[in-house]
């Protein structure tokens, strides 16, 4: 472990976003590390979205800002980044997972060429290299590779998401957001893209972002639990922690409203 | 308002200033396209409305103008074009490659090598070669000016995943000077290397897309291919019925309803000086 890794990967220093009079989030605040999985969590309306755009740099902040230590292991401001240094860390050093897939795919054009789009963005030309590495995240998220040149309007919903997130993580990212990544899944395609997503989590060291109003979801992936009603983060803490011990009484709501199983 | 009844070449002078200052930018900028105020001409969009009012704007009284539609001299749009500018401009006209200082093009590029001095305008219709991979003007724009030419190798990835070779035969993108990826607009893959290092001057106007851009002489055009599929040009396995050439693009002509065809070159200035040869039913 070197000095850097004692650094968080990023971090947001009282994030607010305000569309116009409606309040988007407040003075929100977060580290996250490598290789950690944080939840947010919240009802619909709760500010999570917001916050997840905020953070990726999609959306400005009306106030706070959000630092992230580059590959060269240089913190830095995002809003200060230039827009050709943001787009590229955004194909290459991050990810992001559509709820829809069809919104992070191009729907026209082949799996393989859905996979290899990053790897030619950032300067790959060999056809038989792209080609082989898209077989080989096509195997990884468990898709059979003779599909490789179907394009994804003939997948399933289950196989669309996991084409997506094999687009996402070909160029080895180091940070995933996730906006509900199983949402509109049925329950055993949920079970399935968890256990893929926890594997691949594991596996590459990803420090990851994960929205969700499914709270066996944030269980499931994440190490830590943020929170969130009415644009603010009301209890943070260690996920298990979080969700058997409840403090607030609006997160106490929220667990006992899931069904037993 | 008292506008005069005759300006020389059809457009008033104004309206070339404004043209020729899109030229000179875009000559400057090798490959760019530059947005102008595209004017209504007496021809519908599609016929070369941009290549017309480039051409207005650069041909002089001294100039020799040639006008080709898919390397031929004497089809409908460019017989057009060519009288249309010698009652406007009055200027000479010709069909040979080699004497004319003007050439306005439809989808061709001339077999005979051009030389320092001539002017090429092409005739395009769509600019953008991101066109049809990213949705949005805004976008293209944007993947313009950061270099963000990524998409561009999809489309080809995806020819050599559905026809194991890449698919594309005309409007061939490639890369100007190094920088911008650009449109060469519809001409056959096949003359895509003439366009890399000419001599000559090569201007191209859009005229429903508004944008004019240009290739100066003596500038790197690459096209654009993965290190294991290069580009290839492409040429009919088959020399000219009409004048025996075996280095022309060819036009496949059907002869009959029974499967007789031929081959002859595209580029009939060419084949005229190719010496006549008996015709030859393949």
């Amino acid at each position: 472990m070197t000095a850097a890794d004692d650094q968080p990967l990023l971090v947001a220093e009282g994030l607010s976003k305000w569309y116009g009079r409606q309040l988007g989030c407040r003075a929100v605040s977060l580290d996250l590390y490598q290789g950690e999985v944080l939840a947010i969590v919240g009802e619909s309306g709760s500010g999570k979205s917001t916050l997840l755009q905020l953070l990726s740099s999609q959306l400005e902040p009306s106030a706070g800002r959000v630092l992230y230590r580059m590959r060269d292991g240089v913190t830095r401001d995002l809003a200060q980044l230039g827009e050709a240094e943001r787009r590229f860390l955004f194909r290459t050093d991050w990810g992001y997972v559509h709820q829809e897939p069809i919104r992070g795919l191009r729907m026209t054009v082949s799996a393989g060429a859905n996979v290899g789009e990053r790897l030619m963005a950032v300067g790959q030309r060999h056809y038989g290299n792209i080609r082989d590495t898209a077989t080989d995240w096509l195997d990884r998220v468990e898709i059979d590779r003779s599909r490789i040149d179907d394009a994804p309007t003939t997948y399933s919903g289950g196989m669309r998401q996991r084409l997506q997130i094999a687009r996402n993580l070909v160029t080895e990212p180091r940070l995933v957001f996730m906006d509900e990544p199983t949402g509109g899944l049925d329950v055993s395609v949920q079970a399935r893209l968890l256990d893929l997503l926890r594997g691949l989590v594991a596996d590459l060291g990803l420090a990851a972002i994960v929205v969700t109003h499914d709270l066996a979801v944030a269980r499931l992936l994440s190490h830590r639990i943020m929170v969130m009603k009415d644009g603010e983060t009301i209890e943070s803490g260690l996920t298990d922690q979080v969700l058997d011990d409840p403090r607030e009484p609006y997160t106490q709501l929220l667990v006992s409203s899931i069904l037993p199983p | 308002m008292n506008a005069p009844v005759y300006n020389f070449a059809y457009l008033d002078e104004q309206t070339k200033r404004m043209i020729r200052r899109a030229i000179l930018k875009a000559i400057a900028i090798p490959g760019y396209q530059v947005p102008f105020a595209s004017r209504e001409m007496p021809m519908p969009y599609g016929w070369g409305t941009g290549g017309v009012q480039v051409t207005a704007a650069i041909v002089g009284p001294d100039d020799i103008l040639k006008v080709i539609d898919q390397g031929s001299d004497d089809t409908t749009n460019a017989v057009s074009i060519r009288k249309f500018f010698a009652r406007t401009a009055g200027v000479r006209t010709t069909t040979s490659t080699g004497d004319a200082t003007v050439i306005q093009t439809r989808h061709r590029i001339p077999e005979t090598p051009l030389h320092a001095g001539q002017i090429l305008v092409y005739q395009v219709p769509i600019p953008e070669p991101l066109r049809f991979l990213a949705p949005r003007e805004t976008e293209t724009r944007r993947m313009h000016a950061l270099s963000e030419y990524g998409l561009m190798h999809v489309k080809l990835y995806e020819d050599i995943a559905r026809h194991g070779h890449i698919a594309t035969t005309y409007a061939y993108p490639v890369k100007v000077d190094s920088r911008y990826v650009m449109d060469p607009s519809p001409i056959p893959k096949f003359d895509n290397p003439k366009m890399n290092d000419s001599p000559a001057l090569q201007l191209f106007g859009a005229g429903r897309e508004k944008r004019i851009y240009a290739i100066p002489p003596h500038t790197s055009v690459v096209s654009l291919d993965f290190e294991d599929h290069p580009f290839e040009r492409y040429r009919h396995e088959a020399t000219c019925a009409i004048c025996g050439a075996v280095d022309s693009f060819l036009d496949e002509v059907v002869t009959d309803d029974s499967g007789g065809r031929m081959f002859v070159c595209s580029d009939t200035d060419y084949c005229a000086t190719q010496g006549p040869h008996e015709v030859k039913r393949v």
